[in-house]
């Protein structure tokens, strides 16, 4: 019994130091796409951590809609306003040009 | 204003950000610190009263039942947020000419897969953890993978399904809860007899149309004519 308690308290202290480190990273990382890579695997983590607070609900929804569907929703984003800075810079060449 | 006024705007400035966000942390800690160590809730509530919700999970007795009025305005701000995205203009589609003979098989293989598993999520919700919204999001996944590997459907449907199956959540729940009104005189009261099933036919509409809603979202605009 007594070491899964400690083998208890060695999950949970892995996975709140994982949580704060990946949140750390995503907020402070300069790109974009790491950015969302980070916030989906910290959004696995979490669900993970509900599951250890015997929260099975709020895992399943946290993992299928604040990992998945956030992720592709945010990836989905992030191509589209590379898309919009493309064809701004385009646009500036083609002005450039014409100048 | 010179450059030296500025910098020193700037390092007051972030002084001050720091000051205000200790002044959130502290009092983020001082309200933790001070919850009671045993909190009882309404944990207690809702096992006495479970056997009238219809239901066996606590969770979905108090989404669908007891708590019914935050989930039907949490379906409404979901349609509310389509409804400002498709405001942005016409949706262009993701699609690559020829999908990848891996992405395609995969594709082919999954997307059954997931719409039997949100259907299992739906119906399991009564007595385990599952439900409306976490099924929904697989369905809606299941479409995102489509929409990805330009899958089509061989059938061209005009728009209004399409709205149709949007309003479809929230209108059977708007329905029901309105019909329950003159039995007795409660908006979204089941009675207890009829809870079980009124919820699962309320949550079927729901994971339909939460399902169809995110993947609309994903698309990031109002589908074309020819969509």
């Amino acid at each position: 019994m007594e070491t899964m308690t400690v083998l208890q308290w060695v999950l949970d202290g892995t996975l709140v130091l994982a949580l704060l480190w990946l949140a750390w990273r995503a907020l402070s990382t300069p790109d974009l796409f790491t950015a969302i890579v980070l916030f989906i695997a910290f959004g696995l983590m979490m669900a993970l951590a509900w599951v250890r607070l015997q929260a099975p609900d709020i895992a399943l929804a946290e993992a299928a809609i604040g990992a998945g569907l956030t992720g592709a929703l945010l990836l989905a984003a992030l191509a589209r306003s590379n898309d919009l800075a493309d064809s701004i810079n385009d646009d500036h060449t083609v002005d450039t040009e014409r100048e | 204003m010179n450059i030296a006024d500025r910098r020193w705007l700037s390092l007051a400035f972030r002084w001050l950000l720091r000051l205000l966000l200790l002044l959130l942390a502290g009092g983020l800690a001082y309200a933790v610190l001070s919850l009671p160590d045993q909190a009882v809730g309404l944990t207690n509530r809702v096992a006495a009263n479970l056997e009238t919700s219809g239901v066996s999970n606590p969770v979905t007795a108090v989404l669908l039942n007891f708590r019914g009025y935050d989930t039907l305005l949490e379906m409404a701000v979901l349609l509310v947020a389509l409804l400002g995205v498709w405001s942005l203009g016409i949706a262009v589609v993701p699609c690559r000419v020829d999908p990848e003979p891996v992405l395609s098989m995969l594709v082919g293989g999954l997307v059954p897969m997931m719409i039997l598993m949100a259907g299992y999520l739906l119906w399991v919700g009564a007595d385990a953890p599952g439900g409306a919204f976490q099924a929904g999001s697989v369905l809606a996944a299941s479409g995102i993978l489509l929409l990805l590997s330009c899958k089509r459907l061989p059938v061209r449907l005009p728009v209004w399904p399409l709205r149709l199956v949007l309003i479809l959540g929230l209108a059977t729940f708007v329905t029901v809860g309105a019909a329950l009104l003159p039995v007795n005189g409660f908006f979204l009261q089941y009675p207890p007899g009829l809870a079980g099933a009124l919820i699962l036919f309320i949550e079927a509409a729901a994971t339909l149309s939460i399902g169809v809603t995110l993947a609309a979202l994903f698309l990031g605009g109002r589908p074309g004519p020819d969509a």
